[in-house]
Protein backbone atom coordinates (compact mmCIF):
# COMPACT_ATOMS: atom_id res chain seq x y z
CA UNK A 1 0.00 0.00 0.00
CA UNK A 2 1.50 3.55 -0.94
CA UNK A 3 0.48 6.50 1.86
CA UNK A 4 -3.11 7.49 1.43
CA UNK A 5 -5.16 10.55 2.79
CA UNK A 6 -7.40 9.80 5.56
CA UNK A 7 -10.11 11.04 3.32
CA UNK A 8 -9.45 8.20 1.18
CA UNK A 9 -8.79 5.67 3.93
CA UNK A 10 -12.74 6.96 4.91
CA UNK A 11 -14.26 6.71 1.66
CA UNK A 12 -12.43 3.14 1.06
CA UNK A 13 -13.82 2.51 4.96
CA UNK A 14 -17.42 3.24 3.64
CA UNK A 15 -17.44 1.50 0.32
CA UNK A 16 -16.40 -1.33 1.87
CA UNK A 17 -20.15 -1.59 3.97
CA UNK A 18 -22.10 -1.68 0.99
CA UNK A 19 -23.36 -4.79 -0.11
CA UNK A 20 -23.66 -6.05 -3.90
CA UNK A 21 -27.32 -5.54 -5.33
CA UNK A 22 -28.22 -3.29 -2.00
CA UNK A 23 -30.21 -0.30 -2.66
CA UNK A 24 -28.32 3.35 -1.86
CA UNK A 25 -29.64 6.73 -1.68
CA UNK A 26 -26.48 8.55 -2.44
CA UNK A 27 -25.40 11.97 -1.60
CA UNK A 28 -23.01 13.97 -3.08
CA UNK A 29 -19.65 14.49 -1.91
CA UNK A 30 -17.47 11.75 -0.40
CA UNK A 31 -20.82 9.21 0.14
CA UNK A 32 -21.21 9.42 -3.63
CA UNK A 33 -17.60 8.83 -4.50
CA UNK A 34 -17.64 5.83 -2.00
CA UNK A 35 -20.97 4.18 -3.22
CA UNK A 36 -19.01 4.77 -6.67
CA UNK A 37 -15.66 3.14 -5.64
CA UNK A 38 -18.03 -0.02 -3.95
CA UNK A 39 -19.67 -0.47 -7.82
CA UNK A 40 -16.36 -0.57 -10.08
CA UNK A 41 -14.66 -3.10 -6.88
CA UNK A 42 -16.53 -5.40 -4.65
CA UNK A 43 -20.20 -4.42 -5.70
CA UNK A 44 -20.51 -4.33 -9.52
CA UNK A 45 -24.91 -4.62 -9.33
CA UNK A 46 -25.56 -2.02 -6.54
CA UNK A 47 -28.30 0.19 -7.06
CA UNK A 48 -27.61 3.67 -7.04
CA UNK A 49 -30.29 6.63 -6.72
CA UNK A 50 -29.43 10.01 -6.71
CA UNK A 51 -32.65 12.43 -5.10
CA UNK A 52 -33.09 13.71 -8.70
CA UNK A 53 -34.74 11.16 -9.50
CA UNK A 54 -32.09 8.93 -11.54
CA UNK A 55 -32.39 5.30 -10.48
CA UNK A 56 -29.10 2.60 -11.27
CA UNK A 57 -27.05 4.85 -12.56
CA UNK A 58 -23.12 4.63 -13.15
CA UNK A 59 -21.48 7.24 -13.70
CA UNK A 60 -17.85 7.31 -15.28
CA UNK A 61 -17.06 10.42 -13.47
CA UNK A 62 -18.25 11.84 -10.07
CA UNK A 63 -20.67 14.40 -10.44
CA UNK A 64 -20.43 17.56 -8.98
CA UNK A 65 -24.16 18.41 -8.59
CA UNK A 66 -26.82 15.69 -7.50
CA UNK A 67 -28.27 16.23 -10.89
CA UNK A 68 -25.39 16.24 -13.51
CA UNK A 69 -26.23 15.09 -17.06
CA UNK A 70 -24.38 12.04 -16.18
CA UNK A 71 -26.50 10.58 -13.81
CA UNK A 72 -29.55 10.70 -16.36
CA UNK A 73 -27.17 9.27 -19.23
CA UNK A 74 -26.33 6.34 -17.28
CA UNK A 75 -29.21 5.11 -15.75
CA UNK A 76 -31.55 2.40 -16.17
CA UNK A 77 -34.39 4.98 -15.37
CA UNK A 78 -34.77 8.76 -14.85
CA UNK A 79 -37.93 9.42 -12.58
CA UNK A 80 -39.82 12.77 -11.00
CA UNK A 81 -38.43 13.70 -7.73
CA UNK A 82 -41.69 13.32 -5.87
CA UNK A 83 -41.45 9.51 -7.09
CA UNK A 84 -38.14 9.08 -5.65
CA UNK A 85 -38.79 10.37 -2.26
CA UNK A 86 -42.19 8.98 -1.84
CA UNK A 87 -42.62 5.40 -4.30
CA UNK A 88 -38.95 4.57 -3.12
CA UNK A 89 -38.09 6.09 0.15
CA UNK A 90 -40.83 6.99 2.14
CA UNK A 91 -42.25 3.27 0.57
CA UNK A 92 -39.49 1.47 2.65
CA UNK A 93 -37.31 0.77 -1.07
CA UNK A 94 -33.93 2.37 0.03
CA UNK A 95 -31.29 0.12 2.20
CA UNK A 96 -28.80 2.31 2.29
CA UNK A 97 -28.84 6.07 2.95
CA UNK A 98 -25.63 8.20 3.19
CA UNK A 99 -25.54 11.27 5.01
CA UNK A 100 -22.95 13.76 6.41
CA UNK A 101 -23.52 16.85 8.18
CA UNK A 102 -21.85 20.18 9.86
CA UNK A 103 -22.48 18.33 13.51
CA UNK A 104 -23.53 15.11 14.73
CA UNK A 105 -23.87 14.43 18.48
CA UNK A 106 -23.43 11.14 20.40
CA UNK A 107 -26.79 9.33 19.50
CA UNK A 108 -26.34 9.73 15.92
CA UNK A 109 -28.30 13.07 15.31
CA UNK A 110 -27.26 15.27 12.33
CA UNK A 111 -27.31 19.38 11.92
CA UNK A 112 -27.07 20.80 8.54
CA UNK A 113 -29.17 23.95 9.40
CA UNK A 114 -27.68 26.54 11.05
CA UNK A 115 -24.51 27.48 13.54
CA UNK A 116 -26.19 29.51 16.27
CA UNK A 117 -29.40 30.18 16.89
CA UNK A 118 -32.33 29.66 14.00
CA UNK A 119 -33.63 33.47 13.68
CA UNK A 120 -30.24 35.05 14.06
CA UNK A 121 -27.79 32.54 12.87
CA UNK A 122 -23.81 32.80 13.13
CA UNK A 123 -23.66 30.44 10.10
CA UNK A 124 -26.17 29.56 7.96
CA UNK A 125 -25.88 26.14 6.20
CA UNK A 126 -27.58 24.70 3.16
CA UNK A 127 -30.14 22.90 5.79
CA UNK A 128 -32.24 19.67 5.28
CA UNK A 129 -32.48 18.57 1.20
CA UNK A 130 -33.59 15.47 1.54
CA UNK A 131 -31.94 14.08 4.72
CA UNK A 132 -34.75 14.20 7.26
CA UNK A 133 -36.75 11.80 5.14
CA UNK A 134 -33.71 9.54 4.40
CA UNK A 135 -32.47 9.54 8.14
CA UNK A 136 -35.97 7.79 8.90
CA UNK A 137 -36.64 5.73 5.97
CA UNK A 138 -33.72 3.93 4.91
CA UNK A 139 -33.08 0.45 6.50
CA UNK A 140 -29.68 1.81 7.42
CA UNK A 141 -28.09 5.41 7.33
CA UNK A 142 -24.28 5.79 7.34
CA UNK A 143 -22.93 9.06 8.15
CA UNK A 144 -19.90 10.80 6.45
CA UNK A 145 -17.68 13.28 8.28
CA UNK A 146 -14.26 14.56 9.45
CA UNK A 147 -14.41 14.73 13.41
CA UNK A 148 -13.62 18.16 15.09
CA UNK A 149 -14.58 19.25 18.34
CA UNK A 150 -16.57 21.55 16.72
CA UNK A 151 -18.61 19.10 14.04
CA UNK A 152 -18.52 15.71 16.98
CA UNK A 153 -20.50 17.80 19.54
CA UNK A 154 -22.35 17.23 22.76
CA UNK A 155 -25.53 19.63 21.80
CA UNK A 156 -26.33 20.19 18.47
CA UNK A 157 -27.70 23.89 17.52
CA UNK A 158 -30.27 22.49 15.29
CA UNK A 159 -31.52 18.86 14.79
CA UNK A 160 -32.33 18.38 11.20
CA UNK A 161 -32.21 14.90 10.67
CA UNK A 162 -33.08 12.29 13.62
CA UNK A 163 -30.30 9.96 15.10
CA UNK A 164 -31.47 7.82 17.98
CA UNK A 165 -32.55 10.76 19.39
CA UNK A 166 -31.93 10.44 23.23
CA UNK A 167 -31.18 6.77 22.80
CA UNK A 168 -32.65 3.95 24.76
CA UNK A 169 -35.43 3.38 21.82
CA UNK A 170 -37.14 7.02 22.11
CA UNK A 171 -36.48 6.97 17.88
CA UNK A 172 -38.54 3.56 17.77
CA UNK A 173 -41.12 5.08 19.71
CA UNK A 174 -41.30 8.28 17.70
CA UNK A 175 -42.26 5.77 14.67
CA UNK A 176 -39.50 5.85 12.38
CA UNK A 177 -39.33 3.06 10.25
CA UNK A 178 -35.79 2.80 9.50
CA UNK A 179 -33.09 2.00 11.26
CA UNK A 180 -31.09 4.57 11.89
CA UNK A 181 -27.02 5.38 11.89
CA UNK A 182 -25.54 2.43 11.64
CA UNK A 183 -22.07 3.06 11.49
CA UNK A 184 -20.76 7.02 11.28
CA UNK A 185 -17.12 6.73 9.27
CA UNK A 186 -14.88 9.62 10.58
CA UNK A 187 -11.21 10.54 9.96
CA UNK A 188 -9.92 7.59 12.53
CA UNK A 189 -12.24 5.04 12.29
CA UNK A 190 -15.85 3.69 13.11
CA UNK A 191 -18.49 4.64 15.23
CA UNK A 192 -21.56 2.44 15.74
CA UNK A 193 -24.44 2.58 18.49
CA UNK A 194 -24.02 0.90 21.57
CA UNK A 195 -27.11 -2.32 21.17
CA UNK A 196 -28.84 -1.08 24.04
CA UNK A 197 -28.26 3.06 24.43
CA UNK A 198 -27.61 3.68 21.43
CA UNK A 199 -24.84 5.98 22.20
CA UNK A 200 -21.95 5.63 19.55
CA UNK A 201 -19.23 4.39 20.29
CA UNK A 202 -15.70 3.54 19.08
CA UNK A 203 -16.16 0.36 17.05
CA UNK A 204 -13.47 -0.20 15.02
CA UNK A 205 -9.57 2.25 13.99
CA UNK A 206 -7.95 2.77 10.74
CA UNK A 207 -4.23 0.57 11.47
CA UNK A 208 -2.56 4.21 12.32
CA UNK A 209 -5.22 5.60 14.10
CA UNK A 210 -5.31 5.09 18.39
CA UNK A 211 -7.73 5.57 20.61
CA UNK A 212 -6.70 8.40 22.55
CA UNK A 213 -6.93 10.15 18.75
CA UNK A 214 -10.27 9.40 18.67
CA UNK A 215 -11.14 10.83 22.36
CA UNK A 216 -9.33 14.14 21.18
CA UNK A 217 -11.70 14.53 17.83
CA UNK A 218 -14.73 13.90 19.69
CA UNK A 219 -16.40 16.80 21.73
CA UNK A 220 -18.28 14.55 24.34
CA UNK A 221 -16.62 11.55 26.27
CA UNK A 222 -16.30 8.86 23.62
CA UNK A 223 -17.38 5.66 24.87
CA UNK A 224 -15.21 2.41 23.54
CA UNK A 225 -16.32 -0.76 22.58
CA UNK A 226 -15.70 -4.01 24.53
CA UNK A 227 -13.65 -5.24 21.15
CA UNK A 228 -12.00 -2.89 18.94
CA UNK A 229 -11.75 -3.59 15.13
CA UNK A 230 -8.53 -2.78 12.88
CA UNK A 231 -9.95 -1.46 9.68
CA UNK A 232 -7.27 -2.30 7.07
CA UNK A 233 -4.92 0.12 4.67
CA UNK A 234 -6.54 0.29 1.68
CA UNK A 235 -5.43 -2.27 -1.04
CA UNK A 236 -3.73 -1.07 -3.93
CA UNK A 237 -6.91 -2.23 -6.17
CA UNK A 238 -8.96 0.18 -4.06
CA UNK A 239 -6.82 2.78 -4.49
CA UNK A 240 -5.72 2.95 -7.77
CA UNK A 241 -9.49 2.96 -8.45
CA UNK A 242 -10.40 6.04 -6.56
CA UNK A 243 -8.34 7.87 -7.36
CA UNK A 244 -8.61 7.32 -11.21
CA UNK A 245 -12.12 8.26 -10.61
CA UNK A 246 -11.10 11.19 -8.48
CA UNK A 247 -8.52 12.48 -11.48
CA UNK A 248 -11.52 11.55 -14.32
CA UNK A 249 -13.50 13.87 -11.90
CA UNK A 250 -11.44 16.66 -11.76
CA UNK A 251 -10.58 16.55 -15.54
CA UNK A 252 -14.15 16.70 -16.16
CA UNK A 253 -15.60 19.50 -14.19
CA UNK A 254 -13.02 21.47 -15.05
CA UNK A 255 -13.29 20.77 -19.33
CA UNK A 256 -14.26 24.24 -20.51
CA UNK A 257 -18.54 23.89 -21.43
CA UNK A 258 -19.53 25.51 -25.07
CA UNK A 259 -21.50 28.82 -24.19
CA UNK A 260 -25.44 27.93 -25.59
CA UNK A 261 -25.00 31.38 -27.94
CA UNK B 1 -56.95 28.05 -26.44
CA UNK B 2 -52.74 28.27 -27.46
CA UNK B 3 -50.29 29.50 -25.26
CA UNK B 4 -48.97 33.00 -26.50
CA UNK B 5 -45.42 33.24 -28.04
CA UNK B 6 -43.22 35.99 -25.66
CA UNK B 7 -39.96 37.54 -25.70
CA UNK B 8 -38.94 37.13 -22.39
CA UNK B 9 -38.79 40.67 -21.79
CA UNK B 10 -42.64 41.00 -22.29
CA UNK B 11 -43.52 37.88 -20.61
CA UNK B 12 -41.68 38.84 -17.27
CA UNK B 13 -43.10 42.65 -17.43
CA UNK B 14 -46.77 40.97 -17.96
CA UNK B 15 -46.58 37.90 -15.89
CA UNK B 16 -44.20 38.62 -12.59
CA UNK B 17 -45.95 41.48 -10.77
CA UNK B 18 -43.87 43.04 -7.89
CA UNK B 19 -44.90 41.09 -4.76
CA UNK B 20 -46.06 38.23 -6.59
CA UNK B 21 -44.89 34.29 -5.70
CA UNK B 22 -42.57 32.96 -8.01
CA UNK B 23 -41.32 29.25 -8.92
CA UNK B 24 -38.40 28.93 -11.09
CA UNK B 25 -38.54 25.39 -11.23
CA UNK B 26 -35.95 22.72 -12.48
CA UNK B 27 -33.66 20.19 -10.68
CA UNK B 28 -30.22 21.26 -11.50
CA UNK B 29 -31.08 20.75 -14.86
CA UNK B 30 -32.87 23.09 -17.05
CA UNK B 31 -32.86 25.82 -14.18
CA UNK B 32 -34.31 29.48 -15.84
CA UNK B 33 -31.21 31.30 -15.67
CA UNK B 34 -32.08 33.79 -18.46
CA UNK B 35 -35.63 34.33 -16.90
CA UNK B 36 -34.16 34.96 -13.53
CA UNK B 37 -31.71 37.68 -15.13
CA UNK B 38 -34.91 39.55 -16.64
CA UNK B 39 -36.52 39.68 -13.46
CA UNK B 40 -33.37 41.17 -12.16
CA UNK B 41 -32.97 44.04 -15.26
CA UNK B 42 -36.76 44.40 -14.60
CA UNK B 43 -36.06 45.12 -10.87
CA UNK B 44 -38.85 43.60 -9.75
CA UNK B 45 -39.22 43.69 -6.07
CA UNK B 46 -40.89 41.95 -3.05
CA UNK B 47 -41.36 38.31 -4.99
CA UNK B 48 -41.59 35.22 -2.71
CA UNK B 49 -39.36 32.96 -4.13
CA UNK B 50 -40.19 29.73 -4.57
CA UNK B 51 -37.23 26.76 -5.44
CA UNK B 52 -36.21 23.87 -3.60
CA UNK B 53 -32.87 24.04 -4.31
CA UNK B 54 -32.06 28.10 -4.05
CA UNK B 55 -28.84 27.47 -6.49
CA UNK B 56 -27.26 30.36 -8.14
CA UNK B 57 -30.23 31.65 -9.80
CA UNK B 58 -31.56 32.86 -6.48
CA UNK B 59 -28.89 33.55 -4.79
CA UNK B 60 -28.16 36.36 -7.86
CA UNK B 61 -31.74 37.48 -7.33
CA UNK B 62 -32.25 37.50 -3.49
CA UNK B 63 -28.34 39.40 -3.57
CA UNK B 64 -29.84 41.85 -6.13
CA UNK B 65 -32.53 42.40 -3.94
CA UNK B 66 -35.90 40.98 -5.57
CA UNK B 67 -36.96 39.10 -2.62
CA UNK B 68 -38.93 39.22 0.81
CA UNK B 69 -39.49 36.18 1.38
CA UNK B 70 -37.81 32.16 0.58
CA UNK B 71 -39.73 28.88 0.29
CA UNK B 72 -37.23 26.76 -0.11
CA UNK B 73 -35.44 23.00 1.09
CA UNK B 74 -31.78 22.82 0.31
CA UNK B 75 -29.64 26.36 -0.25
CA UNK B 76 -25.67 25.63 -0.82
CA UNK B 77 -23.88 25.89 -4.20
CA UNK B 78 -24.12 21.76 -5.19
CA UNK B 79 -20.82 20.48 -4.64
CA UNK B 80 -19.25 23.40 -4.17
CA UNK B 81 -20.35 25.22 -0.77
CA UNK B 82 -22.13 27.72 0.58
CA UNK B 83 -24.47 30.29 -1.36
CA UNK B 84 -23.01 33.46 -0.08
CA UNK B 85 -25.69 36.33 -0.91
CA UNK B 86 -28.31 33.89 0.51
CA UNK B 87 -26.38 33.37 3.76
CA UNK B 88 -25.62 36.83 3.45
CA UNK B 89 -29.54 37.95 3.12
CA UNK B 90 -30.04 35.77 6.57
CA UNK B 91 -26.97 36.01 8.59
CA UNK B 92 -26.69 40.28 8.30
CA UNK B 93 -29.98 40.97 6.29
CA UNK B 94 -28.56 42.40 3.55
CA UNK B 95 -29.52 43.73 1.17
CA UNK B 96 -32.66 43.52 3.06
CA UNK B 97 -33.68 40.78 5.26
CA UNK B 98 -35.41 37.50 4.19
CA UNK B 99 -38.27 35.92 5.29
CA UNK B 100 -37.48 31.80 4.99
CA UNK B 101 -40.63 29.19 4.76
CA UNK B 102 -38.00 26.13 5.48
CA UNK B 103 -38.83 22.53 4.26
CA UNK B 104 -37.15 19.25 3.44
CA UNK B 105 -37.21 17.79 0.10
CA UNK B 106 -39.90 15.19 0.70
CA UNK B 107 -41.83 18.22 2.50
CA UNK B 108 -41.59 20.54 -0.55
CA UNK B 109 -42.00 17.64 -3.19
CA UNK B 110 -45.60 16.88 -1.39
CA UNK B 111 -46.71 20.55 -1.00
CA UNK B 112 -46.08 21.54 -5.10
CA UNK B 113 -47.87 17.59 -5.59
CA UNK B 114 -50.95 18.96 -3.34
CA UNK B 115 -50.61 22.32 -5.44
CA UNK B 116 -51.09 20.64 -8.83
CA UNK B 117 -54.02 18.83 -7.71
CA UNK B 118 -55.57 21.42 -6.21
CA UNK B 119 -55.43 20.00 -2.83
CA UNK B 120 -55.37 22.28 0.71
CA UNK B 121 -52.34 20.35 2.29
CA UNK B 122 -49.86 17.81 1.19
CA UNK B 123 -48.95 14.92 3.45
CA UNK B 124 -45.73 13.18 4.63
CA UNK B 125 -44.66 10.46 6.78
CA UNK B 126 -41.36 12.81 7.79
CA UNK B 127 -40.39 15.83 9.82
CA UNK B 128 -39.98 13.25 12.59
CA UNK B 129 -37.56 14.29 14.96
CA UNK B 130 -36.36 17.13 13.55
CA UNK B 131 -36.80 20.66 14.36
CA UNK B 132 -37.62 22.41 11.78
CA UNK B 133 -41.62 22.13 12.67
CA UNK B 134 -40.82 24.08 15.52
CA UNK B 135 -39.41 27.13 13.58
CA UNK B 136 -42.44 26.79 10.53
CA UNK B 137 -46.00 27.09 11.37
CA UNK B 138 -46.12 25.92 7.68
CA UNK B 139 -45.39 22.02 9.22
CA UNK B 140 -48.01 20.31 11.16
CA UNK B 141 -49.48 17.01 11.88
CA UNK B 142 -53.02 15.09 10.73
CA UNK B 143 -54.03 12.17 12.02
CA UNK B 144 -55.19 9.95 9.34
CA UNK B 145 -58.88 8.87 9.59
CA UNK B 146 -58.60 5.40 8.95
CA UNK B 147 -56.01 4.36 10.68
CA UNK B 148 -55.03 7.11 13.32
CA UNK B 149 -51.66 7.43 12.10
CA UNK B 150 -50.05 11.20 12.66
CA UNK B 151 -48.62 12.15 9.28
CA UNK B 152 -47.08 15.30 8.77
CA UNK B 153 -49.08 18.27 7.03
CA UNK B 154 -47.80 21.30 4.18
CA UNK B 155 -49.94 23.98 2.94
CA UNK B 156 -50.17 23.53 -0.77
CA UNK B 157 -47.87 25.74 -2.64
CA UNK B 158 -49.53 27.22 -5.32
CA UNK B 159 -47.18 30.19 -6.87
CA UNK B 160 -48.60 33.14 -9.28
CA UNK B 161 -46.13 31.85 -11.87
CA UNK B 162 -44.22 29.30 -11.85
CA UNK B 163 -41.36 29.66 -14.84
CA UNK B 164 -40.17 26.59 -16.10
CA UNK B 165 -37.13 26.40 -19.58
CA UNK B 166 -37.74 23.08 -21.62
CA UNK B 167 -35.82 21.94 -24.14
CA UNK B 168 -38.64 22.29 -27.00
CA UNK B 169 -42.11 23.56 -27.76
CA UNK B 170 -44.35 24.01 -30.48
CA UNK B 171 -46.24 26.55 -32.21
CA UNK B 172 -49.62 25.64 -30.08
CA UNK B 173 -47.81 25.45 -26.55
CA UNK B 174 -47.31 22.58 -25.95
CA UNK B 175 -44.01 21.96 -24.08
CA UNK B 176 -42.21 19.15 -23.96
CA UNK B 177 -39.21 18.04 -20.99
CA UNK B 178 -36.90 15.49 -20.97
CA UNK B 179 -33.26 14.54 -18.57
CA UNK B 180 -33.63 15.17 -15.15
CA UNK B 181 -37.06 17.01 -14.34
CA UNK B 182 -37.01 17.20 -10.30
CA UNK B 183 -40.58 18.59 -9.56
CA UNK B 184 -41.04 20.90 -12.86
CA UNK B 185 -44.74 19.37 -13.98
CA UNK B 186 -45.77 19.47 -10.37
CA UNK B 187 -44.81 23.07 -9.93
CA UNK B 188 -46.11 23.71 -13.51
CA UNK B 189 -49.43 22.45 -12.73
CA UNK B 190 -49.51 24.14 -9.30
CA UNK B 191 -49.46 27.35 -10.81
CA UNK B 192 -52.10 29.93 -11.56
CA UNK B 193 -49.76 30.93 -14.30
CA UNK B 194 -47.36 28.90 -16.52
CA UNK B 195 -44.26 30.84 -18.62
CA UNK B 196 -41.69 28.16 -19.90
CA UNK B 197 -38.67 29.44 -21.74
CA UNK B 198 -37.66 27.15 -25.01
CA UNK B 199 -34.36 26.49 -26.24
CA UNK B 200 -36.30 25.51 -29.78
CA UNK B 201 -39.70 26.03 -31.23
CA UNK B 202 -40.76 22.93 -33.31
CA UNK B 203 -43.50 21.88 -35.67
CA UNK B 204 -43.95 19.05 -33.84
CA UNK B 205 -42.97 17.57 -31.18
CA UNK B 206 -41.51 14.04 -30.80
CA UNK B 207 -43.13 10.96 -29.52
CA UNK B 208 -43.48 11.91 -25.85
CA UNK B 209 -43.65 8.42 -24.60
CA UNK B 210 -43.00 8.46 -20.82
CA UNK B 211 -41.28 11.79 -21.11
CA UNK B 212 -43.05 15.49 -19.94
CA UNK B 213 -45.11 17.26 -22.03
CA UNK B 214 -46.95 20.14 -20.64
CA UNK B 215 -49.67 20.68 -22.68
CA UNK B 216 -50.98 24.38 -24.69
CA UNK B 217 -53.90 24.69 -22.07
CA UNK B 218 -51.80 25.02 -19.02
CA UNK B 219 -49.27 27.14 -20.74
CA UNK B 220 -49.56 30.75 -20.09
CA UNK B 221 -46.45 31.87 -22.25
CA UNK B 222 -43.75 30.20 -24.46
CA UNK B 223 -40.94 31.93 -24.85
CA UNK B 224 -38.21 30.85 -27.43
CA UNK B 225 -34.87 31.63 -25.46
CA UNK B 226 -31.59 29.63 -26.61
CA UNK B 227 -29.15 28.89 -24.03
CA UNK B 228 -31.47 29.67 -21.42
CA UNK B 229 -30.32 27.47 -18.78
CA UNK B 230 -26.93 28.05 -18.53
CA UNK B 231 -25.14 28.10 -16.55
CA UNK B 232 -27.66 25.21 -15.63
CA UNK B 233 -27.74 22.60 -18.58
CA UNK B 234 -30.59 21.49 -21.50
CA UNK B 235 -30.15 17.92 -21.93
CA UNK B 236 -29.11 17.40 -25.92
CA UNK B 237 -28.56 20.77 -26.22
CA UNK B 238 -25.32 21.89 -23.83
CA UNK B 239 -23.48 20.87 -20.86
CA UNK B 240 -23.99 21.86 -16.91
CA UNK B 241 -21.20 24.25 -16.59
CA UNK B 242 -19.46 22.77 -13.50
CA UNK B 243 -16.89 25.34 -13.84
CA UNK B 244 -18.47 28.12 -13.60
CA UNK B 245 -20.61 27.15 -10.73
CA UNK B 246 -17.04 26.56 -8.67
CA UNK B 247 -16.20 30.04 -9.96
CA UNK B 248 -19.15 31.52 -8.93
CA UNK B 249 -18.47 30.82 -5.15
CA UNK B 250 -15.07 33.37 -5.61
CA UNK B 251 -17.68 36.05 -7.12
CA UNK B 252 -20.70 35.67 -4.74
CA UNK B 253 -18.09 35.52 -1.41
CA UNK B 254 -18.11 39.40 -1.30
CA UNK B 255 -20.30 41.95 -1.63
CA UNK B 256 -18.27 44.26 -3.76
CA UNK B 257 -17.71 41.47 -6.58
CA UNK B 258 -21.34 40.60 -6.34
CA UNK B 259 -22.38 43.65 -7.59
CA UNK B 260 -19.39 44.30 -9.70
CA UNK B 261 -20.43 41.01 -11.44
CA UNK B 262 -23.68 40.99 -12.04
CA UNK B 263 -23.75 45.11 -12.99
CA UNK B 264 -21.52 43.81 -15.71
CA UNK B 265 -23.02 41.37 -16.90
CA UNK B 266 -25.96 41.56 -16.26
CA UNK B 267 -27.94 45.04 -15.49
CA UNK B 268 -24.85 45.85 -18.49
CA UNK B 269 -26.12 43.52 -21.14
CA UNK B 270 -29.51 43.86 -22.84
CA UNK B 271 -30.62 40.07 -22.97
CA UNK B 272 -29.43 36.77 -22.77
CA UNK B 273 -27.89 36.34 -26.11
CA UNK B 274 -25.94 39.46 -24.53
CA UNK B 275 -25.22 38.01 -21.50
CA UNK B 276 -23.90 34.61 -23.65
CA UNK B 277 -21.88 36.69 -26.12
CA UNK B 278 -19.93 38.36 -23.09
CA UNK B 279 -19.49 35.32 -20.82
CA UNK B 280 -17.97 34.03 -24.19
CA UNK B 281 -15.55 36.98 -24.97
CA UNK B 282 -13.86 36.80 -21.89
CA UNK B 283 -13.48 33.12 -21.91
CA UNK B 284 -11.87 33.35 -25.58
Amino acid sequence: MSACTRDEWMTVAAARLLRDRSVCFVGIGLPSAACNLARLTHAPEIVLIYESGTIGTRPQVLPLSIGDGELAETAACVVPLPEVFSYYLQAGRIDVGFLGAAQIDRHGNLNSTVIGPYGAPKTRLPGAGGAPEIALHARQVFVMARATKRSFVERLDFRTSAGYLDGHGARARLGAAGGGPRAVITDFGMLAPHPQSEELQLVALFADASVEEARAAVGWPLGVADRIDTIAAPTALELDTLRALNARTREAHARPVRIPL
Amino acid sequence: MSAAILSLAEAIERYVADGASVALEGFTHLIPFAAGHEIIRQRKRELHLIRMTPDLVYDQMIGMGCARKLTFSWGGNPGVGSLHRLRDAVEHGWPRPLELDEHSHAGMAAAFCAGAAQLPFGMLRGYIGTDLPAHNPNIRRVECPFTGEMLAAVPAINPDVTILHAQRADRAGNVAIDGIVGAAREAALAAKTLVVTVEELVDALPPAMNGIVLPHWVVGAVVPCRGGAYPSYAHGHYARDNAFYQRWDAIARERGSFLAWMEEHVLGTRDHHAFLARLQQEAA
